[in-house]
């Protein structure tokens, strides 16, 4: 189920303003690999075109390529619903819809692309949602209360198991960790491990021991200045970033030496 | 073991506390209320007595008091929090004030005229042949007909319209597209109308139509929309806007179209005050009397159609039964009187299906 991303000659812009400039990068399948750098670099920006999220932002646009097995996200007639429902994503914050039930939350992908679904493959996908989210044994008796009222943490893996519900083939993840607890991030991290046996993961992180921990590969991005657009400075195994990185500004930053 | 106890290690005098000071007694603000009330009112009494005067000296007392001692007391910070928290409470007063007290004046003056014929049968004139008198019977039965069909077709006319202008203001226009931005200004110049022009408005327009004498509860109902879509657009607008962002992308992010986004996602989760902003638009415009009475007229008969002749509604049977009363009246201003009252029974049931409702949409969840 998993596919390539292959990403050629990239630039974003917001309206007049260049965010991010000319990245390549190749991301194989059943891999995670982590987006790094200092705030305003563009990861995040960088990480909303892969699923043509960034749209959302008005006036926001792109040049350039993006290939998932070899089909371009942003050649014409390609329909960014379409796109989405192969990119899933999560998002900073956990965003759990108040008006549905946790069994509503996980469907809400399914029902609200009306499909219809029968009761019991509606169970069937619950279940096996909510325990690709390793938050089956703790919301099974509750599957009809509102999933605002589970913890932080549970919500975030709602977030998940909503997304892993659609059957992506790849799933992007902006910092799901940062508003969480260690004991909530280490089971986000356990779910990632498992996960990457079946998507192609992206996740952004501010925690160079999360990047470092979860992740195949790891993306360096930096920013020469405020007003300058950001830019990919290296790409390689997490194993080479964080050891021996042939870029002075990455060792720098992954040494903690700035950012 | 020895029996001595060892002495009290607590020094038997007070310490004194660096962090104390001065502190007036808990309930000196009712002491003081109570206190400026007698004051007021003895100061009163030797030049004349009055309600209103004895209130407003008793609390012109009770702040400049209050300021005084607790400065003297206690420090100038808590002197200025009790004066200020005493002229918050008194504005709060102030503005409670005049509803109250026409409350009170409406159900004392018509509760008496209130009953179940009133209520369920029109107005009417009865000829006796035996004594060759003239007696009329009031009711407001056409009032009521009257008042909630006319409103109740505005309600149609402008609920869909302004609920889904502001879906475009929100969800569709960029924020500062020429479209977007003439539509809200328009809005904003539309809440300014005064409801006698929208009234106007709607005569003139139907008179172009139908010709002269064309008062119709549904040129009424024109008018009463004239006036109600850009309330219902403006708070429409405001509850969409507060549905965060985050839900929106989470939906994008599934792969959800932007139609069932906003019909299952967005709509849902403002529900409650959209509804409870609709009928408050509701509340509004079925009080209208102006704009009803130029292009419904007023009727002493039964019309339940409103695409014929005059019709007559609560607001616009209390003005005309004090304006143009008939032979007795007495009668007449009681049934106005009843028919304000009646009006008031009407808005206070809708605001409370509005609050029902917003609680059953309302989001559930423990945040």
């Amino acid at each position: 189920m998993s596919k390539r991303i292959e990403v050629n000659d990239l630039n974003v812009y917001y309206g007049d303003f260049l965010a991010v400039e000319g990245v390549n990068i190749n991301i194989e399948p059943r891999t995670v690999t982590a987006f790094i750098g200092p705030s305003g670099c563009g990861k995040s920006t960088f990480l909303r075109t892969l699923n043509r999220m960034h749209e959302v932002i008005p006036g926001a646009y792109v040049k350039g390529e993006v290939m998932i097995d070899g089909n371009d996200l942003y050649g014409p007639g390609v329909d960014p619903v379409l796109v989405r429902r192969q990119v899933g994503m999560v998002f900073q914050r956990a965003n759990p819809f108040p008006t549905m039930s946790i069994r509503d939350n996980v469907l809400a992908g399914v029902r609200l692309n009306n499909k219809r679904l029968s009761k019991s493959d509606g169970d069937d996908l619950v279940e096996k949602s909510l325990k690709g989210a390793n938050l089956w044994e703790e919301v099974k008796d509750r599957l009809n209360l509102p999933g605002s009222g589970l913890s932080g943490g549970q919500q975030q893996r709602l977030c998940i198991a909503r997304a892993i519900a659609v059957s992506p083939d790849v799933l992007l993840m902006d910092e799901p960790c940062s508003a969480l607890d260690p004991i909530s991030t280490l089971a986000i991290e356990d779910l990632i491990e498992e996960l990457k046996q079946e998507y192609t993961i992206v996740i952004v992180t501010h925690n160079m021991q999360q990047a470092s921990r979860v992740s195949d590969k790891t993306a360096f991005f930096n920013i020469a200045g405020t007003g300058k657009p950001g830019k990919l400075i290296e790409f390689d195994e997490t194993t080479t970033i964080f050891s021996n990185p042939t870029v002075q500004a990455t060792e720098d930053y992954v040494s903690g030496r700035f950012g | 073991m020895s029996a001595t106890i060892s002495p009290s290690r607590q020094p038997s005098g007070r310490i004194a506390n660096s962090l104390t000071s001065g502190q007036l007694p808990r309930f000196i603000e009712w002491y003081m209320l109570a206190g400026s009330l007698a004051l007021s009112a003895v100061i009163l009494l030797l030049m004349g007595f009055n309600v209103a005067g004895w209130l407003v000296l008793a609390a012109v007392i009770y702040l400049i008091g209050l300021g005084i001692l607790s400065s003297a007391v206690e420090n100038r910070r808590k002197a200025t929090d009790r004066v200020v928290r005493g002229l918050v409470t008194v504005a709060f007063l102030l503005a409670l004030a005049p509803l109250i007290s026409t409350l009170i004046t409406v159900v004392a003056n018509g509760i008496g005229s209130i009953n179940w014929d009133f209520v369920t049968q029109t107005s009417q004139s009865v000829f006796d042949p035996d004594t060759l008198e003239v007696t009329t019977k009031v009711g407001a039965w056409q009032a009521i007909v009257g008042t909630l069909i006319i409103t109740g077709i505005a309600a149609l006319i402008s609920i869909p319209i302004g609920i889904l202008t502001s879906i475009y203001l929100v969800e569709y226009a960029q924020p500062k597209h020429w479209m977007a931005r003439t539509v809200t200004f328009l809005v904003d110049v539309m809440t300014g109308i005064p409801s006698i022009v929208a009234g106007l408005f709607a005569f003139s327009l139907f008179s172009l139509i139908v010709g002269p004498k064309a008062f119709s509860g549904f040129s009424a109902s024109i008018a009463l929309s004239v006036l109600m879509i850009p309330i219902v657009v403006r708070s429409c607008e405001e509850m969409l806007r507060l549905v965060p962002m985050d839900l929106r992308e989470a939906s994008y992010a599934l792969g959800v179209s932007k139609f069932s986004t906003i019909t299952k996602i967005v709509l849902p989760t403002a529900i409650a005050g959209i509804v409870t902003g609709v009928m408050l638009a509701i509340a509004r415009v079925i009080g209208e009397t102006a704009p009803i009475f130029m292009a419904a007229s007023f009727t002493d008969n039964f019309n339940a159609n409103p695409f014929d002749g005059p019709m007559q509604t609560l607001p616009v049977m209390a003005y005309t039964g004090y304006k143009f009363p008939g032979q007795d009246i007495a009668a007449s201003n009681a049934s106005a009187w009843g028919a304000a009252l009646l009006l008031v029974i009407l808005v206070v049931i809708l605001n409370l299906i509005a609050r029902v409702v917003a609680k059953v949409f309302a989001p559930k969840g423990s945040r």
